[in-house]
């Protein structure tokens, strides 16, 4: 049955109909989704502000009623996430490589994809209980070696999916032109794939940076935590989220504010890295 | 029963040349001889296996586990396909243009220089001489010669493809594949790079690929029409446009297929 082509027609006007659902809908999503994170946002601001003075990053954290700051527990979560980035990143963009660019559809390829997929969606809290059982009840103290390394391995499957997928997107025809000039395979990896990949395998680590800064659960188990500034690694050592937990459990006031500045300072910072991985991927693309 | 033009040497002999994908025969018991020194095109319609017998030359199917290649194909009375064969020295005496210009994501200086480095240690001096040389036989210098660190990839699409062949002219081929090199320039960039080949062909050996039946009669000497996986016809390009033997490729240049 055909209608003439005027606003009237039946067919046109359902489809306006679904379109104005559907819009309302998905907007209606967007708007839930922001109000929660602006929500959160301008709680942290609101009550971590007053925290965020230079006391917070020169002293360390107090005893019950004294003043202080976080200067402890920022170095050892920069040490920390640090030496996790320095020792995962190398292992993800090596394992990444190997699938994208040599193992591509073997099985050993799928298997592996398969085990980190769901290695990058494995709870952190077990991890944390990974690296307790093989490390830490072996040499029976908590340390900072054991965060990094618990944090090293939550950031592997991160990196390695991302330059995975990245080394992907790179065309077939530019690596056909670098081997047609002679170019052995090796070469061509890291002179022309890494290079026309590099804003998304170095924003995939980004990512994974802003990713471990905020987790709490495999240092628990592995780092602990210091009342103290320390930066030796095989002792057991200050972290922002760690202190963030004991001290919003804690009844003392002193410590509630502390662990609201050390709260904002964790999202600004992730906020950041964030921003800043979108703006290079954005320069690239 | 190899065709073979009587009056030149050949520079690659093809014997008995089968090709798969995978399942799919694509090249069927292909036997040709190209002559040195001279341009040589391959014509036929879309699928006939032009471009694949163009990429068993420098064994570009290498990269593809599921295509291989049964057959010879001899350089200088080398056979090509054996494993003996190295891949990386076969590929930089023969040079490809791809049908897409792919410039390297770096400067048009490096774009040159990379191929080059890879065979070759230059002083600071002598490879800016190689640049240069590359982008002039290319037709391309007075263009980037004030801005030759700049990315390859803000040139146009013709500046971005007489890059490519800069950079295969730059390492010093024999031979020279070119994989249509002209279907996706305007009538300008194809018109210099057309000149081009037939300014290179004193030096190299030209193989190319073309859907373009007006260009392989503009730049070649010789013409191969290709059908179905087939070499139907080989001769010189006069008397293969003018007076072809077979019925097949009177009709494809006639247009009245494909």
């Amino acid at each position: 049955m055909s209608y003439a082509k005027t606003a009237e027609n039946p067919i046109y006007r359902r489809r306006r109909r679904t379109n104005v659902l559907m819009l309302s809908l998905s907007s209606g999503t967007v708007v839930f989704g922001l109000f929660w994170l602006a929500w959160i946002l301008i709680v942290l601001l609101m009550e971590g502000t007053d925290s965020l003075r230079p006391a917070l990053f020169s002293e360390s954290t107090p005893p019950p009623g004294a003043a202080g700051g976080l200067a402890n527990a920022i170095v050892g979560s920069l040490l920390m996430v640090g030496f996790g980035t320095l020792i995962g990143t190398p292992v993800g963009i090596f394992a990444g490589t190997y699938l994208a660019e040599y193992g591509k559809t073997s099985v050993l390829a799928r298997a592996t994809r398969f085990i980190n997929d769901v290695l990058l969606s494995a709870p952190s809290i077990v991890i944390g209980l990974f690296i307790y059982a093989v490390y830490v009840a072996k040499v029976k103290h908590f340390s900072g070696w054991a965060g990094s390394l618990a944090l090293a391995i939550i950031v592997v499957p991160v990196v390695v999916r991302t330059t995975d997928d990245m080394l992907r997107l790179v065309p077939n025809s530019l690596r056909e032109a670098a081997v047609a000039l002679g170019c052995p395979q090796w070469k061509m990896i890291t002179a022309i794939c890494y290079r026309a990949a590099r804003a998304g395998i170095g924003t995939g680590v980004l990512l994974a940076i802003a990713r471990i800064s905020g987790e709490t659960a495999p240092l628990l188990f592995t780092a602990l935590n210091n009342q103290f500034f320390s930066t030796d690694m095989n002792q057991p050592m200050a972290n922002l989220p760690v202190v963030i937990f004991q001290f919003a459990m804690s009844p003392y006031d002193e410590w509630h504010r502390l662990a609201w500045g050390g709260a904002a300072l964790i999202t600004l910072s992730v906020l950041g890295l964030n921003i800043l991985a979108r703006t290079l991927l954005a320069r690239k693309t | 029963m190899p065709l073979t033009p009587k009056t030149t040497t050949p520079k690659i002999s093809v014997r008995n040349l089968n090709f798969y994908y995978g399942e799919f025969h694509a090249l069927k018991n292909i036997s040709l001889d190209v002559p040195e020194h001279r341009v040589t095109a391959f014509i036929g319609p879309s699928g006939c296996g032009k471009s694949t017998l163009l990429r068993t030359f420098n064994r570009m199917y290498d990269l593809y586990p599921k295509q291989r290649a049964e057959g010879s194909i001899e350089m200088d009375g080398e056979n090509l396909l054996t494993t003996k064969q190295d891949i990386s020295l076969l590929r930089s005496k023969i040079g490809m243009v791809f049908q897409k210009p792919t410039p390297f994501p770096m400067s048009i200086y490096d774009n040159i220089a990379f191929g080059v480095r890879l065979f070759e240690k230059l002083n600071r001096a002598e490879m800016e001489e190689r640049v240069e040389w590359a982008l002039h036989k290319a037709a391309l210098w007075d263009e980037v010669k004030d801005k030759l660190d700049q990315s390859g990839l803000s040139l146009s699409g013709g500046q971005q493809q007489r890059l490519c062949i800069a950079r295969g002219v730059a390492v010093k081929p024999e031979v020279l594949l070119l994989d249509e090199p002209t279907s996706a320039l305007d009538p300008i960039s194809t018109a210099k790079i057309e000149e081009l080949v037939a300014e290179l062909k004193s030096d190299y050996t030209i193989v190319i690929v073309t859907h373009n039946m007006q260009q392989a009669a503009r730049v070649s000497d010789y013409t191969a029409f290709m059908y179905l996986g087939e070499l139907m016809e080989f001769g010189d390009t006069d008397t293969i446009f003018t007076n072809p033997a077979q019925k097949h490729t009177e009709d494809y240049i006639t247009g009245r297929y494909g």
